[in-house]
């Protein structure tokens, strides 16, 4: 009974925090708040729908599955990653070089200006085909 | 030889623990299948992993583990609020800079990914010598300060762990 109230409570809570982070997606104004929203609200609410679906399967089902372990995983390696997708995407369709602000250093951001110069490491001689 | 044939060995077994945990079952055979897995992507996908990452600290991976989880559900009440209780038009984003100590790709990496799982930023882009990130705010009052507090909250702890 305990458990399966426990249970409810984390399943509650993952499903608020992801209407919240669907919710800030209609609701925020511009591509780059809206990035804000499913890359945390979001997590926090799938974190919860795995910790409830974990503790149901090693409390009731008496079994242990790492399956909600590797999503968690997956999801935060993904999750930053795509965003930064977005965020570099918009940036280079949407925004012009003078919308941002100086990098302060000598280059400018990556999206607009080339990478320095590498001194290349002197090549070994092309191998010679040896005679037959 | 056996550094040619095992250029990551920690790229190896964590790729075979990841696959003994996707079959959720360890038996002898599976054992024998994630490691040959891990050994032989490890082996395909060297070129993409040019560098080594020398972690000096592993206790000090954990700690920073435990601290982005710890600021990750701190985020999401954040934002969560922010969603739900702040007018739009009273949202204040900014763009901030944030020059860069660390050096080693996989330390950046590390830091982009740390910048966007925690409160109220997003790594947008690097500077094309890779010596600043640029961060996206979705709303604050002080941009000098947020660029601090990543400084000293997660760059100071990642220098530590990468040598």
């Amino acid at each position: 009974m305990l458990v399966e109230i426990v249970v409810c409570v984390f399943l509650v809570i993952g499903a608020l925090f992801g209407l919240v982070g669907s919710f800030g997606l209609l609701k925020l104004q511009d591509t780059m708040q809206r990035l804000h929203a499913p890359t945390k609200a979001t997590t926090l609410g799938i974190g919860g729908v795995l910790i409830a679906s974990m503790l149901y399967f090693l409390l009731i089902k008496d079994s242990f599955s790492f399956h909600e372990l590797m999503i968690t995983l997956f999801l935060f390696l993904t999750a930053p990653i795509s965003a930064n997708f977005l965020a570099q995407t918009h940036i280079s369709l949407r925004m012009k070089q003078s919308d941002l602000p100086e990098s302060g250093g000598a280059y400018g951001w990556s999206l607009f200006d080339d990478p320095p110069v590498m001194e290349k490491p002197s090549e070994p001689a092309a191998p010679t085909q040896a005679p037959h | 030889m056996l550094r040619k044939l095992v250029p990551h060995p920690f790229l190896a077994v964590s790729l075979a623990c990841v696959w003994l945990a996707l079959v959720n079952k360890i038996t002898l055979g599976n054992i024998i299948l994630g490691g040959f897995l891990g050994l032989v992507i490890a082996l395909i996908t060297a070129p993409y992993w040019p560098g080594k990452p020398r972690v000096r600290d592993p206790f000090k991976v954990v700690g920073f583990v435990f601290l982005v989880m710890w600021d990750i559900v701190v985020a999401n009440v954040q934002i969560a609020l922010i969603i739900l209780f702040k007018p739009t038009d009273k949202l204040k984003s900014a763009w901030i800079t944030v020059p860069l100590e660390l050096t080693s790709p996989e330390a950046i990496t590390v830091l982009a990914g740390t910048i966007t799982m925690t409160p109220g930023t997003v790594s947008a882009t690097l500077s094309s010598c890779g010596r600043a990130i640029l961060v996206h705010a979705l709303h604050t009052d002080d941009p000098i300060a947020v660029r601090d507090d990543i400084k000293s909250r997660y760059e100071k702890r990642l220098l530590e762990i990468f040598s």
